[in-house]
């Protein structure tokens, strides 16, 4: 290990006023350069956000040409405004006749190297999962990522169903992945071979997402029947 | 076992993402590390506690920082908790045995820049842990970078003895078995279920 | 390769290219490896994480040449390291306002910015010595070795291990991506090829200038 980085004994704490002030200084400049860095960039980075979610809402709900934020907490749905995608998880589209063509919502599970979080989308009217997308992944370059690609694994969802069971509180069958070909019932999912771990994950994260957020919502389904333009607050 | 379980936790951070050999986090130490077992294990030794104790710290700190949406202050003040527990330490093993301070010399104030401890910090906060996976994950962190410090070392013990090529340097040499240990360590993943 | 203790040097062409090829801060050096085998997997990060660590090195580089005489030297390192650490927050979150896609390819490698050694090194040694145009132009110098070998491997990395180039596919369909080298053991070996390759090139030119060799 070079000695470029030549250790200097620790810095004998200061009793002296000067080095306080000396490093006080410098905090100070140092904390405005930061705080005003924040404030410019801040409006910036809200909008690539609200961009970013917009992409992923168009892309698993092709047929909506506009959308509304909600969000579902325990057993309330209540409406957003725009401004407040970032808490939202809960995301209706709408096409242009303001018919309700899907629900997108997030799902999340544990991958090959780290949690993969995705976007699907819930077609009432079929009781199924009609897509997904990948919001954020590490899996692994051309095995894992497979999933977003795998025209045989897209055909999972031509819906994967996603019906309630009698009593409206569950899912009526557990979303799971199985290997692949031994697909049999419409509520499962053909793995990828050779992508494991990753398939699995995804329905992990469809499962586990819809098992919570499914009942709930369609108990409360009058509310996204109606779209609420950008802007309007309820 | 559940993602969110401090024993997977532990084991992610100790085996399966691997800080040094999955994660790249804390190379310099690992390619630098004299080749003796013994100097890797104490300075493994180290980092575990200097990583106990700046996890601890900076969940504390990222707590007030958020009460008071102070949040892009964050990386200025762990950094500043981190080079206080690496004064701590130093001071403690110079006081309870000099002769480990003199074994570890230049590395105990490089822990400071240590990619790791930093990054363990802004990895917890990412994923939000609460307080007892702090430390479940800070000791899988350092346990897994004492393993891999005490692999490497115990390899190159045994590489002292081999008749290698002038031209493949010592560093060149370490990054080779550096990258067989970590597609060795690959072998880990899934692990847990 | 030692640093100069002695008086603040003059500027010349050296005081910029010592950091591109003689002192180049990761094939000769060896320092700040963690983002050099972290963020490789493609081109485009490698050249991103190199801009970014230009950027950090150039204006860290010039404010502490600009107080280093107003830094008591008991406090140095502590105020170099918040100085380095405020221009990182600041590149971390023009990245964010660039591209958000980036930013997550990126991911926490760009806070770690402020450990790597290379900068904390640079001021130490050179910055805290010489004049503001001097440290700016070594900064630079450094920079652009640092930006030159994260490519050497990004480049590398990403034709094998998924067959594009800065996103551009390469090859046709059938290529089979060696995916290992988009994998953490993949950047070990490439940098172990790089510096392997580099010692082989400084060999044989010792070789053949008897009078004059740069030892690895």
């Amino acid at each position: 290990m070079s000695a470029e980085t030549d250790p200097v004994p620790p810095p004998v704490l200061p009793s002296s006023r000067k080095l306080i002030t000396a490093l006080a200084a410098i905090a100070m400049i140092s904390g405005l350069l930061v705080a005003v860095t924040y404030e410019v960039t801040a409006p910036v980075i809200k909008l690539n956000q609200q961009r970013a979610l917009e992409q992923a809402i168009f892309k698993v709900l092709p047929a909506a040409t506009v959308h509304a934020n909600f969000r579902l907490e325990g057993a309330t749905l209540s409406a957003l405004t725009s401004e407040r995608f970032a808490e939202a998880n809960v995301f209706a589209g709408y096409n242009a006749d303001q018919v309700l063509v899907g629900i997108a919502m997030e799902g999340a599970a544990r991958g090959y190297q780290d949690v993969v979080k995705i976007l699907y989308a819930y077609d009432p009217a079929q009781n199924g999962i009609t897509g997904f997308t990948v919001l954020q992944s590490s899996e692994t370059p051309g095995i894992g990522d497979k999933v977003e690609t795998d025209a045989a694994f897209q055909e999972n969802f031509n819906p994967l169903d996603a019906s309630l069971n009698a009593g409206g509180d569950a899912l009526a069958h557990e979303i799971i992945t199985v290997k692949n070909g031994r697909k049999v019932n419409p509520w499962e999912i053909d793995g990828i071979s050779g992508a494991t771990i990753t398939s699995t994950a995804i329905g992990h994260a469809l499962n586990d997402s819809a098992q919570a957020m499914l009942p709930p919502l369609l108990a409360n389904r009058d509310l996204l029947i109606a779209p609420h333009t950008k802007g309007e607050d309820d | 076992m559940s993602p969110d379980s401090h024993a997977f936790i532990f084991l992610n951070a100790f085996l399966i993402n691997n800080f040094v050999l999955a994660m790249f986090l804390g190379l310099c130490p690992f390619l630098g590390v004299s080749g003796k077992v013994k100097t890797a294990w104490n300075m493994g030794l180290a980092v575990i506690f200097v990583m106990i104790v700046s996890s601890v710290c900076a969940f504390g700190i990222n707590h007030l920082l958020v009460r008071f949406n102070l949040e892009f202050l964050r990386l200025i003040s762990y950094i500043a908790v981190i080079a206080s527990a690496v004064q701590l330490v130093e001071m403690f093993v110079k006081k309870f045995s000099p002769a480990l301070f003199r074994t570890l010399g230049i590395f105990l104030p490089l822990i400071t820049t240590n990619c790791a401890i930093l990054g363990l910090a802004l990895f917890q906060t990412n994923r939000e842990y609460d307080f007892t996976q702090c430390l479940a994950f800070s000791l899988g962190a350092g346990a897994g970078f004492t393993l891999a410090l005490v692999l490497m070392a115990g390899l190159r013990e045994k590489l002292e003895l081999a008749d290698v090529p002038d031209t493949v340097t010592q560093a060149a040499l370490s990054l080779m078995i550096a990258g067989l240990l970590s597609l060795t360590f690959m072998g880990f993943a899934g692990l847990g279920g | 390769m030692a640093t100069d203790p002695r008086a603040p040097e003059t500027l010349s062409l050296a005081t910029f290219t010592q950091g591109i090829w003689q002192e180049n801060p990761v094939f000769v050096m060896l320092l700040g490896l963690c983002p050099v085998l972290a963020v490789t997997n493609t081109a485009t990060n490698a050249l991103a994480m190199g801009l970014a660590t230009l950027f950090v090195l150039l204006c860290s580089g010039v404010l502490v040449s600009l107080l280093r005489k107003i830094i008591p030297k008991q406090v140095r390192i502590a105020c170099y390291i918040i100085i380095i650490a405020t221009f990182v927050t600041i590149v971390d979150y023009a990245i964010q306002a660039i591209s958000l896609d980036l930013h997550r390819a990126l991911g926490a490698f760009i806070q770690l910015i402020v450990v790597n050694c290379v900068i904390l090194g640079r001021a130490e040694s050179y910055a805290s010595k010489n004049t503001v145009i001097n440290a700016f132009v070594n900064a630079l110098g450094m920079g652009v070795g640092f930006t030159f070998a994260l490519l050497c491997l990004g480049v590398v990395r990403e034709i094998l291990g998924f067959g594009t180039l800065f996103g551009l596919t390469l090859f046709g369909a059938s290529f089979q991506p060696w995916a290992v080298f988009a994998l953490p053991p993949g950047g070990f070996f490439v940098l172990a090829g790089w510096l392997f390759l580099f010692a082989l090139i400084r060999k044989r030119r010792a070789a053949a200038i008897p009078e004059e060799s740069h030892v690895a």
